[in-house]
């Protein structure tokens, strides 16, 4: 402690302003992280698997979020707890690189983190546990690979890959139409994917949502929505074979970054400044209209002159366009973004087979639509939902989907779902912890017990009979050699996760083991908590 | 004193002056103590963690019991005696007479909780807190759980429900909103939207129910009300199904067969009149009166009814509502109101210039008509004497003649501006005999420009490329007090003018909000032109086909279900109710008239159960469909909820 007596028994400070700083230290702080990390898994474990419930969030500013996905409920749940912020980069992680199973992830991490609790109260030393940790990780992992099954599939038969987003969707609110969200996320996938190299850019895939509407009307659109209208209300509302000028600078007189004035001191100059005016703006527009443009996209505003004088010549116009979509267009269009009307030429331009306003409700919502465009590589999924809670929901759940359908691309490894892969994984871990001599033999055989965890919250979110469920499942893998066997949360009546149809993918599965696994030896590492005390 | 130097030099800490109270045992001296240590003076009840704890003299055991007890009460958790240590003043006399009765052991100074040495000077609230309670949330996030957030959702979803439950249907009440801002503005309205938006909800799945009124009001317009009590009643039934422990999970399927069902019910029982125009355009008047007779105008609904159904059917199936303009003008009565083929500009026209002309050509523009500024940037004007500046202001002036004279070019004679015209051009389009009317908002612009066919114009160079506008007649009129202008014989009949009269501002608005909501319907429905009966007869054909439903499902999803179907027939018995009719005694006779298929529903005018084909109570069946839709989705929303996590509030400033 910061407080000794010297020999007359009086006490004297060794660490200054000791009384301002709140300290845990020893295995007091390895308890006090460990039951913090188990506090979120705690908030999270009921979210687990397609009967999952969901979480009710409210932000600072009085705006209601429900969702069910791990890592937004982590990022908007204000958390002060330093091991409970870890937790949340760690669903961040698993959302960054996978995209699916952030919920699971951190379900995995409190698990792991329970289970070494247990063994500290044995006396087993932290460090000794990470590494029994650790070795059982790679076990795990290995395991995985052994157990996983290659599916191919082609630009014909999408069947695998759409099963897959089904798994992912299914746990989510709009399960109601997986199939179609499955389908369109797939769909949307394959558009902008890359098979030769397994690349996708999910940057090309863009999400869109308007409230209104129903869940089913949602789209995929092989083009751009762009939320905006048409910048003058007679322009034209819909364009055949358009030919698009993606312009950066705006319709309006220059404005030199040096610093100039010019001066009007004669009649004449003010005449002459008036006539330049009107030749700069009657510039513009014909240069646009020189190269063959049928349609301006800019990302700035336009002078109202600018903007009759484009009516006038029948030259349609969308201003205010942000950058990102602009780079979307430029890339589905195949033009070129200009920066400046002079260098605009023929061959920068855009091309789009039809590009369309289309009106919604009974607001004066519009959005330009441009599809058929020359390159079909950007595409964009237009959610329509009841309400605006709905429609970010389906967002998040969609770019789940994708996130699952480019992994798949990338590596087109699948293990099977329902805790099946968990609940191998754990015989094998057990069954190769004894051939460890030393402590490290306990923490593995703790970390098969943590992987049994996420399949048992999967039965009890189902609202099973979690062990008895779980014990079953098991004696039917070791008996049948069957590691398809998994938790029947639908209550189909069959355990078979390959009858189910319910897949993950190995990369997925892989991550959410490693990233789980070095989380918690980070935690189990942490023996001082030093933090300033608030007031 | 010394006392109290010897207890800061023991724990090592120095005492807080200034934050430490002392509590005086006896009454002596209390003045001299006090002065001498600067020690402000507690007061009874001492407050430790906000529970009083020495509500008097700490004389014997029997007060520290009721203290203990207290505080059990109130941290819901029980005091150990055997880990509890009691800590005495020094010069407490009854110390072993008290140890003994509670078998609580000494406690020594200093106070040491998991190892870290608590009492600095006087224990304060958060040296307990980071160890007693693992927080994970910031200061004043709230965390609830399960059945309690469950709870907390049903409790504030169903108020919401409840508190518009009683604007539904033809006889509902309406409320009178206050606004806490300026002026304490007051709003009457039985608009379920209109209502919700301006209500300050805090509870989540309130807000949820008010999103969707919301989007009910953008995308169909009518039927805001129904969708919240609609939602509110699912979760109602969802709530004791809950109770009787059926998990959510299994409700929300429950649920989904259900609307599906219930909708495949109403898809089967619709009517499509959309290629015999006649009977197209009776449906539109039916359910325009539907609408109609639930709000303020229900009085003259057949005029108003005739009146958006007009409206709407010119604007040929756009659903583009803008070019439907509102005027309120109050003064005259709701009778008074008309529609107006040709457009109303409420503006004043120029002074000097003609107030009546015949075959109009306009111009309709935007552009500025004062000065007409430079647009390069960084030009300025600098001049070194008197005669330049007046010579630069001639040049001005013929820079606003040449403009002026380029419109008048186009040979029009009515320019209708977005800005403002200056006197200048003003006097200059009055020598040249043109009506010029300046300041025309934006949308009266565009819609100007829809009307009279004309194309909306910034630069004047070229005058045989602008389309002009036409009408037959501009003149000024007079409605109430007030001047406007109006167009009449346009060209493009698409948009149309309603001009609203009544008595109040209040009626005024109502009467404009009610008239919106038929517009609305009715321009969707020229769009999907399939129709219901009203008065709660939709919500009986889909409780009937639910409940069959219910009957044939196995297992738990029946109650589900089942539960659906009650909260369908909610609906019109919540309309009963509002009406002051007997609503059990209805709805049975109702059910029974059912059991043939008739069309059989509530005639709140009469009382009694009518047939809805011969009283021409029509519904859209666009806004069933999302009534129904919306709801179900909401219920399913709330209920899959389990834990309610409320961020700490953002500090604004008080700037009341």
């Amino acid at each position: 402690m910061a407080l000794a007596f010297d020999e007359y028994g009086r006490p004297f400070i060794i660490i200054r302003e000791q009384e301002q700083k709140t300290r845990l230290r020893g295995l007091d702080a390895q308890k006090a992280n460990i039951s913090s990390g188990k506090a979120v898994a705690r908030i999270l474990r009921t979210s687990l698997g397609p009967k999952g419930m969901d979480k009710m969030l409210q932000s600072p500013d009085g705006d209601v979020t429900i969702t069910n996905d791990g890592a937004t409920i982590l990022e908007q749940m204000d958390v002060d707890n330093q091991i409970a912020k870890l937790m949340v980069e760690l669903s961040r992680s698993q959302d960054y690189e996978i995209g699916d199973g952030t919920t699971g992830v951190v379900v995995m991490a409190g698990a792991l983190l329970e289970q070494a609790e247990k063994l500290l109260e044995r006396g087993i030393h932290p460090i000794r546990i990470a590494e029994g940790y650790e070795v059982a990780s790679r076990i795990a992992f290995e395991h995985l690979e052994r157990i996983a099954h290659k599916f191919e599939f082609g630009a014909s038969d999408v069947e695998p890959l759409v099963q897959t987003c089904m798994t992912t969707l299914s746990s989510k609110i709009v399960n109601r139409c997986k199939r179609s969200l499955a389908e369109i996320a797939v769909k949307a996938v394959l558009a902008v994917a890359d098979l030769e190299r397994k690349d996708v850019n999910l940057d090309l895939i863009k999400v869109e949502g308007k409230v209104g509407g129903k869940l089913e009307d949602t789209e995929l659109i092989y083009g751009i929505v762009v939320d905006k209208d048409m910048s003058h209300p007679q322009m034209p509302k819909q364009i055949e074979d358009a030919r698009i000028a993606i312009l950066t600078c705006p319709f309006e007189p220059p404005k030199p970054k040096t610093k100039h004035k010019v001066d009007i001191d004669t009649v004449e100059k003010f005449q002459t400044l008036r006539q330049q005016e009107q030749k700069y703006f009657d510039d513009m527009v014909q240069q646009c209209k020189d190269v063959g443009a049928t349609l301006v996209i800019c990302q700035w505003g336009f002078d109202d002159e600018a903007n009759h004088l484009l009516m006038n010549r029948n030259l349609p116009a969308v201003r205010w366009v942000g950058g990102v979509e602009l780079e979307l267009i430029a890339i589905a269009t195949g033009g070129r973004i200009v920066p400046r009307f002079q260098e605009l030429t023929p061959e920068k331009l855009g091309k789009a087979g039809l590009v369309r306003e289309k009106a919604f409700g009974t607001t004066k919502d519009r959005m330009i639509y441009i599809e058929h465009c020359a390159n079909s590589r950007a595409v964009t999924i237009f959610i329509r939902g009841g309400n605006k809670m709905m429609i970010e929901e389906t967002k998040r759940s969609i770019h789940d989907a994708l996130c699952v359908a480019r992994n798949l691309i990338r590596n087109n490894s699948i293990v099977y779902g329902g805790g099946s892969a968990e609940i191998s994984c754990s015989i094998a871990v057990e069954a190769a912890a004894d051939k460890y001599p030393g402590v490290e033999q306990y923490a593995i055989r703790a970390f098969a017990d943590a992987l049994d965890a996420i399949p048992m919250a999967l039965a009890e979110n189902s609202g099973l009979q979690p062990i008895e469920t779980l014990s079953a499942v098991k004696s039917q893998q070791i008996k049948e050699n069957n590691t398809c066997c998994g938790i029947d949360c639908n209550d189909v009546g069959t355990n078979d996760m390959r009858e189910q149809n319910v897949f993950e993918t190995l990369i997925g599965k892989q991550q959410q083991l490693l990233l789980a696994t070095q989380v918690v030896k980070m935690i189990l590492k942490i023996d001082d908590v030093i933090s300033p005390s608030e007031y | 004193m010394d006392y109290l130097a010897d207890f800061g030099a023991k724990l090592g800490l120095h005492m807080n002056v200034l934050k430490s109270n002392s509590f005086m045992a006896g009454d002596h001296d209390v003045e001299t103590i006090l002065s001498s240590t600067q020690l402000s003076r507690g007061t009874m009840p001492f407050q430790y963690l906000d529970i009083p704890l020495a509500v008097e003299r700490l004389k014997n055991a029997r007060t520290i019991l009721n203290v203990l007890a207290q505080y059990e009460e109130l941290s819901n958790q029980y005091v150990n005696c055997d880990k509890s240590t009691i800590y005495f003043d020094k010069h407490d006399i009854h110390k072993r007479e008290i140890l003994c009765r509670l078998a609580i052991t000494d406690g020594q100074l200093s106070f040491m909780y998991l190892r870290v040495s608590l009492f600095v000077g006087v224990p304060r609230k958060s040296h307990l807190e980071p160890i007693a309670d693992q927080r994970l949330f910031k200061d004043e996030a709230t965390e609830e759980k399960g059945e309690r957030a469950r709870m907390a959702s049903f409790v504030g979803a169903v108020a919401i429900a409840d508190l518009v439950k009683t604007t539904l249907g033809p006889k509902g009440m309406d409320k009178i909103l206050q606004s806490t801002g300026r002026g304490h503005s007051v709003t009457v309205t039985n608009d379920g939207a209109t209502i919700l938006k301006s209500l300050h909800i805090d509870n989540p799945a309130a807000k949820v129910l008010v999103d969707i009124s919301k989007v009910q009001d953008d995308e169909v317009g009518d039927g805001t009300t129904s969708v919240v009590v609609l939602a509110g009643e699912l979760l109602r039934e969802a709530e004791k199904l809950v109770h009787t422990k059926i998990h959510p999970m299994t409700i929300i399927s429950g649920y989904r067969m259900a609307a599906e069902c219930a909708r495949n019910a109403l898809l089967e029982k619709v009517v499509d009149n959309k290629l015999d125009a006649e009977k197209f355009k009776t449906d539109l008047m039916k359910i325009a009166m539907t609408t109609l007779s639930s709000k303020i105008l229900s009085q003259d609904k057949e005029h108003f009814a005739k009146l958006a159904v007009d409206a709407v059917m010119r604007l040929k199936g756009s659903t583009n509502l803008e070019s439907i303009q509102i005027i309120k003008k109050p003064g005259g009565s709701l009778k008074d109101s008309f529609l107006d083929e040709g457009f109303i500009l409420d503006k004043k026209i120029g002074v000097g210039q003609p107030k009546r002309i015949e075959n109009a050509k306009i111009l309709v523009a935007n552009t500025a008509m004062d000065t007409d500024k430079v647009k390069i940037y960084g030009a300025r004007v600098r001049v070194d004497s008197m005669a330049k500046v007046a010579e630069i202001e001639v040049a001005e002036k013929e820079k606003m003649r040449e403009k002026v004279q380029k419109i008048i070019n186009h040979g029009i004679n009515c320019f209708v501006n977005r800005q403002l015209i200056y006197n200048f051009p003003e006097e200059l389009f009055a020598d040249a005999g043109i009506l010029a009317i300046e300041h025309a908002d934006f949308d009266g612009i565009e819609r100007l420009a829809l009307v009279t066919g004309g194309e909306i114009a910034s630069t004047f160079d070229n005058p045989e490329s602008v389309k002009l506008g036409h009408c037959k007649l501009i003149e000024e009129i007079m409605i109430g007090e007030d001047k406007l202008i109006h167009f009449s014989g346009v060209e493009m009949g698409q948009a149309c003018t309603i001009v609203l009269r009544g008595a109040s501002p209040h009626m005024l608005d109502e009467a404009e909000r009610s008239l919106h909501d038929a517009l609305c319907v009715l321009s969707q429905t020229v769009n999907d032109s399939r129709v219901l009966f009203g008065g709660g007869w939709p919500e009986m054909v889909m409780a009937k086909a639910v409940d069959e439903l219910a009957r044939k499902t196995p297992g738990k999803k029946s109650h589900a279900i089942e539960a659906f179907s009650r909260a369908l027939v909610a609906i019109p018995t919540i309309i009963a109710d509002n009406a002051g009719l007997d609503s059990a005694e209805l709805v049975a006779q109702r059910a029974e008239h059912h059991k043939e298929g008739s069309t059989a529903g509530i005639d709140v005018i009469s009382g009694s159960v009518g047939d809805m084909a011969e009283l021409g109570i029509s519904e859209a069946f666009k806004v069933k469909n999302a009534v129904l839709l919306s709801a179900t989705e909401a219920a399913e929303m709330i209920l899959r909820v389990d834990e309610i996590i409320t961020c700490a509030p953002r500090r604004r400033e008080d700037r009341m």
